[in-house]
């Protein structure tokens, strides 16, 4: 996923993936540290909860400024493989994230 | 020094030639690989078998067993047939006894075995013993004692206890990822908290070069640190994709538990080295927990589903698409409900408008059609295709109206009901202390071949 606008712009790659089966792990690449220090700043980890329906006193975030990512990560709110799961891998959370980026 | 060469991210999913060819040429101590994972969903614990086919997974084991004789060094795997039930140590070691006949090989090989009695573990948890990881859902003894499967994850205790027998090949059970790399370094006196982040930087084969599709990569390890070296043609690790692989299927960045205690790379420095393909690590620390625990993971069944799949595309029926699904489920639920016996599940997911991302969807873009994807969840088989069966003629000609002509929707595949199984479910996100770490284990020594 690649950005080419506003605050799409800053961002390299967003992947999200199963951390174990009750946990989804969200990774934004930025282009570098200027994008780096601009998302930190503009995103919020209160509308990343909100995209992701989960508290945010749930949601773990980290900014690495050595790998210019910001990780967000929190329990599954439907567990790995179960019946009401839609995503096996937890491969399209990210998608949420590049559209927030992009709405910014 | 101890390099371990680790052939790619899991058996079954293909083995570059090339590549194992070059690792193989640097000498290595061991050849380590991972056999499976939590990572495709419960239904591989819950039914104890294996994602791969056999024919892939035979294939590429001949390949390591190969090279294992051409070296003389052990072969390790962890993790086996995908969920790691002794079933799958069974269904491996089988697979190898075949291999060892067809090749003229005499072998000794270890197994591990991780399965859990769902008896003995609630009994654990009755002790006190299972305690809950962070984001657990709440367990209770019902919930354990009806796991079809629970496997514990072996540490480096238990996969240096294998390695000690002597045995040329070790099929373990399941295993952490990094457990099968960190074992023989460990043993051998490496730098611990190299050790482990080493092995965690290998775990998936190549995913932490530039080109993860080539599979193979080596890591040495040392006294301070670790080195990795890619061995695919061309490939390079960098010091940006050797630290961003703590980032994957990790929710902590810095931290790994592990049974035995945790890794920390915070403060670890990553350094191209001369030859500008491999990288050089160091910094690392392991921190040696007080109790010993392993980390416990179960499946249960929860029913069985069939599916249908009706695809719509009639605009009118596409714009009207959730008015029209509603509809048809009261319709269906007020006919045929006095027909069905038992508790069932009917979703509906709307491929083309939801279906990804359910109620977390936030865009409603127009499409021109909309795959219907019918779900139904039952006590039994036969009753989910009961239900199923009872639902088609109301996804083929339900009208969006009374007054109109009967529609008829298509249909791509006959009969149209498609028996899922068993739906399995995780249960157990916990972990489980042992006073010593061959506890909840079984090794054993087996000779193979001719």
């Amino acid at each position: 996923m690649s950005g080419s606008k506003g605050h799409s712009g800053l961002v390299q790659d967003i992947r999200s993936k199963n951390a174990g089966p009750f946990w989804i792990t969200i990774d934004v690449f930025c282009t570098d540290n200027a994008a780096f220090a601009l998302l930190c700043e503009a995103l919020s980890s209160q509308a990343v909860a909100d995209a992701l329906c989960t508290p945010a006193d749930r949601l773990q975030r980290f900014d690495i400024a050595g790998l210019s990512v910001i990780k967000f990560s929190a329990p599954r709110e439907v567990v790995q493989g179960a019946r009401a799961d839609r995503d096996m891998h937890g491969a399209s959370y990210g998608v949420l994230i590049k559209e927030l980026i992009d709405a910014l | 020094m101890i390099k371990v060469l680790i052939p790619s991210g899991a058996l079954g999913i293909s083995v570059d030639p090339d590549a194992l060819e070059r690792g193989l040429q640097m000498q290595p101590d061991i050849i380590a690989i991972d056999g499976g994972s939590t990572d495709s969903g419960p239904h591989y614990l819950g039914t104890g078998t294996c994602k791969y086919s056999r024919a892939s997974v035979k294939r590429e084991w001949r390949l390591l067993m190969q090279a294992r004789a051409r070296l003389g060094v052990p072969l390790l795997i962890g993790t086996a047939g995908t969920c790691g039930t002794d079933s799958m140590v069974q269904w491996l070691l089988d697979i190898t006894r075949e291999i060892a006949a067809e090749e003229g090989q005499s072998l000794r090989v270890a197994t591990l075995e991780c399965s859990q009695s769902p008896a003995r573990v609630a009994q654990a948890f009755d002790a006190g013993t299972i305690t809950p990881l962070a984001g657990a859902m709440p367990v209770n003894r019902e919930d354990i004692t009806g796991c079809s499967n629970i496997v514990a994850l072996a540490g480096a205790e238990q996969i240096n206890a294998a390695l000690q027998t002597g045995a040329e090949i070790i099929i373990a059970g399941r295993s952490t990822d990094t457990a099968v790399i960190a074992a023989l370094p460990l043993a051998r006196g490496c730098h611990p908290g190299g050790a482990w982040h080493g092995a965690k930087i290998g775990e998936c084969g190549a995913l932490a070069t530039n080109n993860p599709a080539t599979g193979a990569i080596l890591i040495e390890f040392d006294t301070e640190g670790f080195t990795v070296h890619p061995t695919g043609e061309g490939v390079r690790a960098t010091p940006l994709t050797v630290s961003a692989h703590m980032l994957y299927e990790n929710a902590d960045p810095f931290i790994l538990h592990e049974p035995g205690g945790h890794l920390d790379v915070t403060a670890a420095t990553y350094t191209a080295v001369e030859d500008d393909s491999s990288v050089r690590v160091t910094g690392s620390v392991w921190h040696p927990s007080e109790r010993y625990t392993v980390k416990l993971e179960g499946a249960r069944l929860a029913g069985y589903q069939t599916i249908s799949l009706v695809l719509v595309r009639d605009r009118r029926y596409v714009e009207a698409i959730d008015q029209w699904i509603s509809q048809l489920r009261e319709a269906f639920v007020q006919r045929e409900g006095s027909n069905i016996a038992g508790d069932y599940g009917l979703e509906f997911r709307l491929i083309g408008s939801n279906a990804t991302l359910g109620a977390l969807e936030t865009r409603r873009q127009e499409a021109h059609e909309i795959g219907v994807l019918v779900v139904i969840t039952a006590a039994d088989q036969q009753a989910a295709n009961d239900i199923a069966k009872l639902l088609n003629p109301y996804l083929l000609h339900y009208a969006l109206t009374p007054n109109e002509p009967m529609p008829t929707f298509a249909f791509p595949f006959s009969p149209p009901e498609m028996d899922r199984g068993g739906l399995h479910e995780f249960v157990l996100n916990h972990v489980m202390t042992l006073e010593r770490p061959m506890d909840a284990f079984a090794l054993n020594v087996v000779e193979v071949g001719t």
